[in-house]
């Protein structure tokens, strides 16, 4: 079963999925996949362009950025740029295997509002790990800013 | 110095209830190794050869007297009894245990400190200039900048797995004392034509197995734009940095690669439509910051002489004391007195629990209760009174702290090596005790001058070889310890990376090679020229011939 965690209070399982196409292969045909109307899930990779997907935002309800290691940081940048300069509103999830709970704060503070856990995972400790930190330096992001912040944009 | 407010103190008080929870973890095996690596590196904790090694921060090399007590007092408790200070004015803790380490940070936790960052790919700790406040050449104090920089870094949630570590530096003043064109970002505090205080910008300096020096990426940066601006360096590092090669991963490679003038191109791009998204500073958080680096409260002197007001009591001890471990202070009546860590037989940069906490009381005394780390692994009493000059000698020498070296051959950097470094190639504290022995006569020591030798244990140059005067780096040839010599390297001024002079040498003829490049020094000198001044002046050859020749390279 797969653990999907998401902000706020949103359903904890994955039932009824919508499916994710790899931006690769939704810029490749655009029509194909937006001809239908159906709001479309996109899977980012850490060496694609964000930017590629910003035309076609409008059609899509859930970006999945991948984190395949754990040393892999440009999802979170990823993630800013969605929220900050897209003004992206839908779900923007982390997946992959190093989606665990000592990352999920970080990614919380960049925009994430959905987290897929690696299978190792506990719910209910990931869910913990997003309140271990109060308070923060940096300016919060749309939709995530529950966390008091020092400096601001 | 900066006093931590409400959110700073909770920040590193819930940093502390994250790592204990995460050490527990690991212990009861519910958090594999590989997942709790990047974890505790985040924390300055690493799995060294013999034992853990935790490095704490030292936020831009300032303590408080409070501070190195609870330094000394740890090290006491936890570990045996001494610490190592950096070449990037942190402290490392050689034998701590990791079951333990969760308590030595909620005790750093209640003097205002932490192990934030001191490893991984991340924002490391900020660096800068160790006679900040007091150097009569300051533009500004980079201190209050370091400390926006330290705040906006700390567990930046974009910036946390960067491709590789990155550094930055700032400094105040004309004379580079804080090596920043060899950091990830240098900042220099400058004045614009209007008089307006700002930061010439440089990027893709770096030391380690490819030396770069850093480039001018922005002339002027307005001081309000400070953090927007590294956000979006570090923002195109972050996407554009390489990642498949650990070696080629530092922004350097990135600059080098796209060229200097295409990087700005990107970076500025980014800046123009990030900037209104990222953290600004305002003008009332840089009063602010500013604030708590006034200057002290400093009594009206006037400048005397210590050594004639010492008479009959100033030995030639003192007076080369005097000479070599003080320097002038902006404010009259006042003097900047180095603690030196490098006295013969001991590895330098390392100190007692017990020697730092005479050094805490001196400064409580004498100095305004505050220390500074220096990146040459010495500390710093920078705000004593003249008149107090004799006392402070007498009783640092009590402690072994005023050998009379500073910036002398024997003042040199040293990373700590094989004896503790699982990287390391050679046993750098073995050579450096074998140069301390050798060059023991302080007459020759201060005909040489001032000099700057800078030896690392391996490639990764901890020991910043590259641009030291003397550079020493230990490699391995066929399980045997070798070290390649450079010379002509510097960090300061004009920065400049050290030659090689030829092949390695055995560790046996280390101290005997230095000898006689010095030889050649002191033949071709001019009047009062410094090493590095006839070695640019004569260049390398010269050198190399004698170092070389075969009649004693047969010896």
């Amino acid at each position: 079963m797969r653990k999907i965690l998401r902000l706020p209070d949103g359903p904890e399982t994955g039932s009824a999925e919508i499916e994710l196409i790899a931006l690769v292969d939704l810029i490749a045909d655009p029509a194909r996949h937006t001809a239908a109307g159906r709001a479309l899930g996109v899977r980012v990779a850490p060496a694609d362009k964000v930017e590629d997907l910003g035309p076609h935002l409008a059609c899509v309800a859930v970006v999945a950025i991948e984190f395949p290691g754990p040393g892999e940081g440009r999802g979170y940048t990823f993630a800013r740029l969605l929220r900050q300069r897209y003004g992206f509103l839908g779900e923007v999830r982390a997946i992959g295997p190093a989606v665990k709970q000592d990352l999920l704060f970080f990614m919380f503070r960049c925009g994430f509002d959905a987290f897929d856990l690696a299978p190792d995972q506990n719910l209910v400790e990931a869910r913990q790990a997003l309140h271990r930190f109060t308070l923060a330096y940096q300016p919060a992001i749309p939709r995530t800013a529950v966390v008091e912040a020092r400096f601001t944009a | 110095m900066y006093k931590y407010d409400s959110t700073d103190q909770a920040l590193v008080e819930q940093r502390v209830a994250e790592f204990r929870d995460q050490t527990r973890r690991y212990l009861a095996g519910e958090l594999p190794e590989e997942d709790f690596r990047p974890l505790r590196l985040r924390n300055g904790l690493y799995i060294q050869r013999f034992a853990p090694m935790l490095r704490i921060a030292i936020p831009y090399g300032l303590l408080s007297s409070t501070q190195l007590r609870m330094l000394g007092s740890i090290a006491r408790r936890y570990d045996r009894s001494y610490g190592h200070f950096t070449t990037r004015q942190n402290l490392q803790l050689n034998w701590p245990k990791l079951a333990e380490v969760p308590d030595i940070l909620a005790d750093l936790a209640t003097v205002q400190m932490h192990a934030i960052q001191t490893s991984g790919n991340c924002v490391r700790n900020v660096t800068s200039d160790h006679l900040a406040g007091v150097a009569a050449d300051e533009i500004d104090d980079p201190r209050p900048y370091c400390e926006l920089l330290r705040q906006w870094s700390s567990f930046h949630p974009e910036f946390t797995y960067l491709p590789r570590k990155f550094k930055i530096a700032v400094s105040g003043a004309p004379a580079d004392r804080a090596a920043t064109e060899v950091h990830d970002i240098g900042l220099h505090l400058v004045r614009n034509a209007q008089g307006e205080l700002g930061f010439e910008v440089l990027v893709g300096g770096g030391l380690g197995r490819a030396p770069m020096i850093g480039q001018v990426i922005r002339d002027f940066l307005p001081m309000t734009d400070l953090l927007s601006y590294t956000e979006a360096v570090l923002r195109v590092y972050n996407r554009y940095g390489r990642r498949d090669n650990i070696h080629k991963a530092r922004i350097k490679f990135l600059v080098k690669s796209l060229g200097i003038a295409a990087f700005r191109e990107q970076v500025e791009a980014e800046w123009l439509v990030s900037h209104e998204f990222a953290a600004k500073l305002t003008t009332a958080q840089i009063e602010h910051a500013r604030s708590f680096f006034a200057p002290h409260a400093y009594e009206q002197l006037q400048n005397m002489d210590p050594l004639a007001a010492a008479g009959a009591s100033a030995s030639a001890e003192f007076k080369a004391w005097y000479r070599y471990n003080t320097r002038a202070h902006k404010v009259a009546g006042y003097r900047v007195v180095f603690v030196s860590l490098k006295p013969v037989g001991v590895a330098p940069g390392d100190m007692t629990s017990d020697q730092m906490e005479a050094v805490a009381k001196l400064a409580d005394e004498l100095s305004f209760g505050e220390i500074r780390a220096t990146h040459n692994q010495n500390l710093v009493l920078a705000d004593v009174k003249q008149t107090d000059l004799l006392r402070i000698w007498q009783e640092l020498r009590q402690w072994g702290l005023a050998t009379p070296n500073i910036g002398t051959l024997t003042d040199m950097i040293v990373c700590p090596g094989l004896d503790f470094c699982s990287l390391a190639n050679a046993g750098t504290i073995s050579v450096a005790h074998q140069l301390q022995r050798h060059f023991d006569d302080y007459d020759y020591l201060y005909d040489i001058g001032e000099i700057e030798l800078k030896m690392s244990g391996c490639m990764n140059a901890c020991g910043h070889h590259h641009v030291g005067h003397i550079g020493i780096l230990g490699v391995d040839k066929h399980g045997e310890e070798w070290y390649q010599i450079t010379i002509g390297g510097s960090a300061r001024e004009a920065s400049s990376l050290g030659q090689v002079i030829g092949p390695s040498v055995p560790q046996a003829e280390v101290a005997a090679i230095i000898q006689r490049i010095l030889d050649v020094y002191r033949e071709l000198r001019h009047e009062d020229e410094r090493f590095i001044d006839t070695v640019r002046r004569v260049s390398a050859t010269p050198f190399k011939e004698r170092v070389y020749a075969k009649d004693l390279a047969a010896a």
